[in-house]
């Protein structure tokens, strides 16, 4: 079967099929979400070193990943947006900001919640978590330039900049436990390397991992459907869609 | 029951950290919601005044 992709570049194809990627995505997250709460929370024992606390680490990396790709993701969009001219993928970077900002904050609350009965401090100037944190300032930073612009088309470019500008922290905060040895400690789980944790908390991450991306598909999509409609509603399908008449 | 709560001793550290999460998910949730509800009830009240010309009006009226 050949499917014509270009197909959902537009607006008027890409809605109702965004809403029913939504709502599979959605139910997939609190799928993993349950059985991933159930291994971290129930099924994972007891740490010997942190207790109980290590169990923050089903929500901490989850959250932190998912702020980094999504403001790659963000900047993907921004820049398909500024090379094409592409109103949809504007649209959908626009869509991104505010789960990747919710994702940052919560990587920081949560790692602020961690650090504090194992490190003794909830902050410390380390180079992973300021770095994580300036990543919150951008992600705020895109949200309030596009506030701060009236016309959607002249705020879709300056956000576009913006966002391509701040994806120089994404590898910073990436390597930044590599790079400074600071309180932050280093990877768990690389790509060249062996976990270096125990088969079932590996587990618990990698399916509370999942839930967090299809969470944010699910979110980011929702989000870009009340965007189209905000931002298309002067055009002749959204008048079908809300049951009015083309007006004249 | 009450030892899952307790978290041997590190309750407050972790139910924070969980509960922060719950509460983000549950109030994006229930904001995405509304604001596609609203967006569709903005389209069908400028449709029905008349197109975009009075846009403005309506707008600061609400549909962030």
């Amino acid at each position: 079967m050949i499917v014509n992709w270009f197909r959902y570049a537009s607006p008027v194809s890409f809605y109702p099929l965004a809403g029913r990627l939504a709502r599979g995505f959605g139910a997939l997250a609190a799928v993993f979400a349950a059985i991933g709460l159930w291994i971290g929370l129930v099924a994972a024992p007891t740490d010997a070193t942190q207790g109980d606390a290590y169990r923050i680490i089903f929500i901490h990396v989850p959250t932190a990943w998912m702020a980094m790709i999504v403001y790659v993701a963000m900047a993907f969009w921004s820049a398909v947006a500024l090379g094409l001219n592409a109103r949809l993928s504007a649209m959908m970077a626009q869509a991104l900001a505010p789960t990747g900002a919710l994702m940052a904050a919560l990587a920081l609350w949560s790692g602020a919640f961690w650090g504090r009965p194992t490190w003794g401090t909830y902050w410390a100037w380390d180079a992973r978590m300021t770095s994580t944190l300036i990543l919150l300032f951008l992600y705020l930073g895109v949200i309030a330039l596009r506030q701060a612009i009236d016309e959607p088309r002249r705020a879709d470019r300056a956000c576009a900049v913006l966002a391509l500008v701040g994806v120089v922290n994404v590898p910073i905060i990436y390597f930044s436990v590599r790079w400074w040895n600071t309180l932050h400690q280093g990877s768990s789980i690389s790509l060249t390397a062996a976990p270096k944790m125990a088969m079932i908390m590996l587990a618990g991450l990698l399916v509370m991992t999942a839930a967090a991306w299809c969470y944010c598909i699910a979110a980011s999509l929702t989000r870009v459907r009340a965007i189209i409609v905000e931002r298309e509603r002067g055009s002749g399908w959204v008048a079908s869609l809300i049951g009015i008449g083309t007006s004249p | 029951m009450t030892s899952f709560f307790e978290m041997g001793g590190y309750a407050w550290y972790v139910w924070m950290a969980y509960g922060a999460v719950a509460a983000a998910v549950v109030a994006e949730t229930f904001a995405l919601r509304r604001r596609g509800r609203r967006a569709l009830a903005t389209a069908r009240m400028v449709r029905e005044a008349g197109g975009d010309a009075d846009m403005h009006a309506i707008d600061s009226g609400g549909a962030r």
